[in-house]
């Protein structure tokens, strides 16, 4: 027998489970849901984007940190991350959408990244650069930031395994370029621009065949 | 291309500019400014892993080298048998223990057996690394002669392939070298620069990040940090590893005084005991005087602009592991009267936590 009370607690429990690992941010899925629609178009229905070689990437939200995908929209309205097609979306939404997005985002099941082709010599270099750096040009392992597997440690150091490399890659070379410079301390940006042609394509090349979660 | 470091005393320096020089498209924003190699100092480019699939030595001897590599960079395997803290020997001896200004490790391989002043008698390399477990990894050594020691020993002598022994030569990019600070050390400016620059990976409380409940970036005070027998207590080799290693990925950005001042913060707090804890602080603390406790703020009262804190572990919260190797351990936490008017433990209890 069910009593409305114990239906009442059960959705209580439910929601506490389903909102425990955004504690820190008050966003609400289905709100998020509700206005995601808009989104679709380039990160597709499942959140978890596209990769296009020779084009613009777009990047996988699925199961990313709130916290970082909150950060990343108030960044693009407020002009400290500049990207022509997401400024205008990015635009539209008010503080309490971007939070209820970022929420609905990070609950979604991540599914796997792409690249556009490489060989076995070009994974093996991407995977040594990923989690043993190369110390004598000192560039850190992507690992002592990134988190375990590269899938991520905390709100600032966003997960990049299972990751498109066409959006990997065009990150990295927007550091170097200086269009990206909204990494806290430019913790990030110190390493990119350490980094060659070669290291880059091989590094987006192996994150992106690594499991997100 | 492979580039084969075969030369003895090729220059890192050289390395460094050489390669960042073919990269750079533009100015970089947080170039690496080694400094150049002194008039008379001896330069050390330690083989890599890379390296050691092509050289010509036993396939046992591999596998030896390729385990102490692995004991090297993830420490953490030996958590709660020799390791009690949330450190890694790559925590401080950066980039693979090959790193110059990061304390590389090859320098011991050649410089043992020697007398250390800490001790006050002739060490062995197993000796200076079963110190670094005592006190940095704030645990338990593993046996002399065990299979761990044996690899951890053979990585070390792998990365000082070609160096003569017993050769104490100036070399290059050895300890963490740092000025004298220009002005006097002040807590208040550390603890700003601490939030603004180090807070975001090591956290507002010193504990570090952990992921998973695993170590991902490391305690720089607290329990879960080195103890205060470890050389970096000192404040001088903290302030060098800060200018040298920290923030991340950005060495010498923080000033040499901004790195003294630091320095002076993060051995403000507490942090587990002198493994060679008599039962008593103030005693402790004037046993190592000379030879190591002048350096650091253990067990000595030191008046902050915000609180008035007694080093170390007033707090009862904090782990206090009595004695190490030296005399014998019982993994017991040190309950000490919490307004720190009594030195001495109140009473032992069991640590449950590992
Ligand atoms: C027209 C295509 C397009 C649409 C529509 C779009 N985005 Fe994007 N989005 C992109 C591109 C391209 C990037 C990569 C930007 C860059 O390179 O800096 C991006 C990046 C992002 C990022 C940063 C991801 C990261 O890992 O840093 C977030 C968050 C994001 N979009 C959220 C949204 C949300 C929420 C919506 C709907 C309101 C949306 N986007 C609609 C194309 C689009
Ligand atoms: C010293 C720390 C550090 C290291 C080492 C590091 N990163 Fe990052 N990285 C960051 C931070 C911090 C951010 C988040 C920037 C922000 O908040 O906008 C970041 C962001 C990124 C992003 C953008 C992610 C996204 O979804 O938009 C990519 C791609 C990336 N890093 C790749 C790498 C690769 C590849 C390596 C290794 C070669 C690496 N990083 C090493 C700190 C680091
Ligand atoms: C908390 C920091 C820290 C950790 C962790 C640490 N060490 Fe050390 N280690 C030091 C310091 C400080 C020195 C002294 C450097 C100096 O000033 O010359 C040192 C010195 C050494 C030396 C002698 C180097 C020389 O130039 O003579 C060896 C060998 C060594 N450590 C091995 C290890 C090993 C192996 C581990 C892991 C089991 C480890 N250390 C973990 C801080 C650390
Ligand atoms: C991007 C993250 C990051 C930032 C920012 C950072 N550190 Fe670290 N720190 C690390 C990591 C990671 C290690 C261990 C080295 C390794 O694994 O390669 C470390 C090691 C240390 C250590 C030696 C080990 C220990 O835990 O005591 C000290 C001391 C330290 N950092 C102090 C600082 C100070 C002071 C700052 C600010 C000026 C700072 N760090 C900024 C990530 C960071």
């Amino acid at each position: 027998m069910e009593s409305k009370y114990t239906k009442k607690f059960s959705a209580l429990l439910l929601g506490l489970l389903f909102s425990l690992p955004v504690f820190a941010l008050d966003g609400d899925a289905e709100r998020g849901q509700a206005n995601s629609a808009i989104c679709m178009a380039c990160h597709q229905a499942d959140g978890n984007g596209m990769n296009i070689p020779g084009g613009e990437s777009w990047p996988r939200l699925a199961g990313m940190n709130a916290d970082y995908i909150y950060k990343q929209l108030k960044e693009f309205k407020n002009g400290t991350r500049v990207n022509a097609s997401m400024m205008p979306f990015a635009t539209m939404l008010d503080d309490q959408q971007k939070k209820d997005l970022a929420v609905y985002y990070s609950q979604l099941p991540a599914g796997e990244g792409a690249h556009g082709g490489a060989d076995a010599e070009l994974l093996a270099y991407g995977e040594k650069l990923a989690t043993a750096g190369d110390w004598d040009r000192y560039i850190v392992p992507c690992s002592t930031c990134h988190g375990p597997g590269n899938q991520g440690a905390g709100e600032h150091f966003p997960g990049i395994a299972g990751q498109h490399a066409g959006y990997i890659e065009s990150q990295l070379v927007a550091w170097q370029k200086g269009e990206r410079d909204n990494d806290p301390q430019h913790l990030m940006l110190a390493i990119a621009e350490r980094m060659n042609d070669y290291d880059i394509k091989a590094v987006a090349a192996w994150l992106s065949t690594q499991p997100a979660q | 291309m492979k580039i084969k470091i075969t030369a003895l005393l090729a220059s890192l320096v050289l390395a460094i500019s050489f390669s960042a020089s073919a990269l750079a498209k533009q100015e970089l924003r947080f170039p690496i400014n080694l400094p150049e190699a002194k008039e008379g100092q001896v330069v050390h480019v330690p083989p890599t892993m890379a390296d050691l699939e092509d050289a010509d030595l036993h396939p046992e001897l591999k596998r030896t080298i390729r385990r102490g590599y692995d004991l090297f960079m993830n420490t953490q395997q030996l958590r709660g048998k020799n390791v009690f803290n949330d450190m890694t020997c790559k925590s401080c001896h950066m980039g693979e223990g090959r790193l110059p200004f990061a304390a590389p490790v090859w320098r011991a391989v050649i410089a043992m057996p020697n007398f250390r002043g800490k001790n006050q008698h002739v060490n062995n390399l197993e000796e200076r690394i079963a110190g670094c477990f005592a006190f940095s990894m704030n645990g338990k050594p593993p046996a002399y002669g065990s299979d761990d020691m044996i690899a951890l020993t053979a990585y070390h002598q792998w990365l000082a392939k070609g160096l003569p022994t017993f050769e104490r030569k100036n070399f290059y990019g050895r300890g963490y070298p740092i000025e004298d600070a220009p002005k006097a050390p002040s807590y208040k400016r550390g603890e700003k620069l601490y939030a603004d620059n180090c807070a975001i990976c090591h956290s507002d409380d010193g504990s570090g990040m952990r992921v998973d409940g695993k170590a991902h970036f490391p305690a720089v005070w607290g329990d879960l940090s080195y103890n205060w027998g470890a050389g970096i207590s000192r404040l001088h080799t903290l302030a060098g590893f800060v200018r040298n290693n920290m923030p991340l990925g950005q060495p010498l950005t923080m000033s040499v005084q901004e790195s003294w001042d630091l320095a002076e913060y993060i051995d403000s707090q507490e942090r587990p005991h002198d493994p060679r804890f008599t039962g008593d602080l103030k005693e402790t603390r004037a046993k190592y005087l000379d030879t190591f406790h002048k350096h650091t703020y253990y067990g000595s009262w030191i008046q902050l602009a915000s609180a008035t804190a007694c080093n170390s572990s007033n707090n009862t919260s904090f782990g206090v592991f009595i004695p190490s190797v030296f005399l014998g351990r019982l993994f017991k936490r040190c309950i000490m009267n919490s307004k720190c008017s009594s030195s001495k433990c109140l009473k032992h209890e069991p640590l449950g936590q590992y």
